[in-house]
């Protein structure tokens, strides 16, 4: 037998038990929603027979296409922004020598992960709603800032992750073999990054596509992001065409948090 | 390469005008009273063409040196010249100048063809020029079956030719090579030391190569730069720096040593137990340090004349030879090298008194 191990979760008593709850806990709720989302019937409660009819509702509902494309462009363009300013941001804090600071820069980049959403998002509103009386300006912009600001750090922490693990000397390599810095960035340090740029980038867009907190106070009037839309319509009616497209957002993030996976595993 | 006639033995047409020159280097990390001084105003001059290693123990500047001769760092004053050109402020892609890392760093993205043509492609050579430079190099470093593999599925000695092979692509006026072998095992290690001097000879290439192994410089240079503590200490030839280390530091560091504490007056030494030794050649006045090799040191009779008196103290058994351990009249420890002879007589038994002689001109005085 090999040296005992502690902590081995298979020993511990009551493990499963506590295992099985927890899983339940988790999943059950989502397992409903995804198959009342096939109920033939108009209720979330009652089972009635599979159907595709809330699918079909919610594909030909146009306001549900508009919330839709307006959540997916709102994601991609604070994805974009926000994964740029965070590889920087990684590049930064990791390719120097360690400097005075930067643990406070630290902190300041990941503020988001520790500020209360609804500090943040009140305060948002509070600024927003000056600069809107200011500048007149009622856009999309507010909201695409607001979502860039708190995507940072998901962006941010694979990139450094990855960062963290590549020997500095290659850069120093690429810039001793007649690498201009442009070059040895483009030749070297971004093909190696790349994983974790496309992962940052994809953490960065599931986390804005279903925002709700700050998507709520900041959107102006008939700015309705598909989760403040959800929210809306549950307020009024509860019908399965809410489950299905939850599901289909459930499906499309899974993906990419699949495609996450796959790309920041260790090789071998 | 091919043109070039094959010189055996030390170094590939070495000439004396500088490849490399060290002026009066400082560079300082930090500061304030945090700083620290990784380079002390050191002066080198690297011959065009010569196999130099700078050698010494970790944290004595070495590597500093090199990163600064590669432009990884610049100078907190002083100057570094290529070719009689000032390339102190020259970031390291504008410099001729091409490094071996210690880690290798090859780029893992790239496959080995890919990674030895990247200086050339950096460089702005055409296609046809790079396949070709790399094929050759390839060639050089007994690589062509690898060509299209990526780095991580070579074995350690494959990837360091690899690094030599990217380094020499671009025919740089100077290889720098950072501890190239140390992550490599005993015998590949042997392997290496001889394919980079035979390297060295058949491309002309003028190497400094940094390491903090005694044997590996020993063998390989052409000169030694002994450093510590951020300045060079001696400066030449192996077989010089072995036989006539200049002061404690480098005697001690390099090979094995006895230092002997004695009094010189009008050349002439004063050993422990009031042997006179006489060190015509030698002006030092008042108290010396002595520095004489193991190897030197002969067991002889108590009574001989001019030997010091000693007891043996023990000894210690390696094979070809042993090291008898000796403690002389004033406490002091010398080590005597006994070569193992064909009767393997034992070595003297422990307390025994005996005489211990060496030759005048195995003595070395030190500065200290």
């Amino acid at each position: 037998m090999a040296r005992k191990t502690y902590f081995d979760v298979t020993r511990l008593p009551g493990f499963s038990t506590i295992a099985v709850i927890v899983f339940v806990m988790l999943y059950a709720p989502i397992l409903m929603l995804v198959i009342y989302s096939f109920n033939a019937g108009s209720s979330v409660a009652i089972w009635d027979g599979f159907s595709w009819r809330w699918y079909v509702t919610a594909w030909q509902n146009e306001q549900v296409k508009e919330v839709t494309l307006r959540s997916l462009m709102l994601a991609a363009s604070a994805a974009t922004i926000s994964t740029a300013l965070a590889t920087m941001a990684a590049l930064a804090t990791t390719r120097k020598r360690a400097f005075r600071g930067q643990t406070a820069i630290y902190v300041a980049i990941n503020q988001p992960l520790m500020v209360p959403e609804i500090v943040t998002a009140v305060a948002l509103l509070i600024l927003f709603a000056a600069v809107k009386v200011a500048t007149g300006y009622q856009g999309m912009g507010y909201l695409i800032l607001a979502h860039t600001a708190f995507c940072i750090p998901f962006a941010y922490l694979p990139i450094r992750a990855r960062l963290e693990g590549m020997d500095m000397a290659l850069e120093a390599a690429a810039a001793d073999l007649y690498a201009s810095p442009w070059q040895g960035f483009r030749h070297v340090t971004l093909p190696l990054l790349m994983p974790g740029i496309a992962a940052g980038m994809m953490l960065a867009f599931v986390t804005s596509l279903d925002d709700v907190v700050i998507s709520l106070f900041v959107k102006s009037a008939g700015q309705d992001t598909l989760p403040t839309y959800l929210l809306a319509q549950l307020r009024r009616q509860v019908s399965p065409e809410i489950n299905a497209i939850s599901s289909v957002l459930l499906l499309l993030t899974l993906v990419l948090l699949t495609t996450f996976f796959l790309l920041t595993r260790k090789k071998d | 390469m091919q043109s070039q006639p094959q010189q055996q033995g030390k170094g590939a047409s070495v000439s004396e005008d500088p490849a490399v020159e060290v002026r009066h280097a400082i560079k300082q990390f930090g500061q304030g009273d945090s700083a620290v001084r990784a380079l002390d105003d050191v002066s080198v001059s690297i011959r065009r063409g010569e196999f130099f290693t700078l050698l010494g123990p970790s944290g004595c500047g070495k590597t500093t040196l090199l990163r600064l001769i590669a432009g990884f760092e610049t100078p907190t004053s002083g100057q570094i010249l290529l070719d009689g050109q000032d390339i102190t402020n020259l970031p390291p892609n504008k410099r001729p100048v091409n490094t071996v890392f210690q880690s290798y760093a090859l780029f893992p993205h790239l496959t080995v063809a890919e990674n030895i043509g990247f200086g050339l492609k950096m460089l702005g050579q055409s296609r046809a020029d790079i396949a070709a430079r790399t094929a050759e190099m390839l060639a050089l470093v007994q690589l062509e079956a690898m060509s299209t593999r990526k780095t991580a599925q070579l074995s350690g000695g494959q990837q360091q030719r690899v690094a030599l092979a990217r380094a020499l692509a671009p025919r740089p006026k100077v290889l720098l090579l950072d501890e190239p072998l140390s992550a490599l095992d005993l015998k590949l290690r042997k392997e290496m030391q001889s394919e980079l001097k035979r390297l060295q000879t058949e491309t002309g290439i003028t190497f400094i190569f940094v390491t903090h192994d005694q044997e590996e410089a020993l063998t390989m240079s052409d000169r030694i730069g002994v450093m510590s503590r951020g300045q060079i200490n001696q400066i030449g030839a192996p077989r010089e720096i072995y036989a006539h280390p200049t002061n404690r530091f480098v005697a001690d560091f390099i090979g094995e040593t006895n230092f002997l504490i004695a009094r010189m007056q009008g050349g002439v030494a004063t050993l422990p137990g009031d042997v006179a030794l006489p060190l015509p050649g030698s002006r030092a006045d008042g108290q010396v340090t002595l520095a004489v090799r193991p190897e030197h040191v002969r067991i002889v009779s108590r009574d001989t004349a001019g030997a010091l008196p000693a007891t043996v103290s023990h000894s210690v058994y390696f094979g070809t030879d042993s090291h008898v351990h000796l403690r002389l009249a004033d406490g002091t420890e010398v080590v005597s090298r006994q070569q193992t002879d064909a009767e393997g007589a034992a070595s003297p038994e422990a307390g025994t008194g005996v005489g211990v002689s060496f030759p005048a001109g195995a003595v070395q005085v030190l500065e200290d």
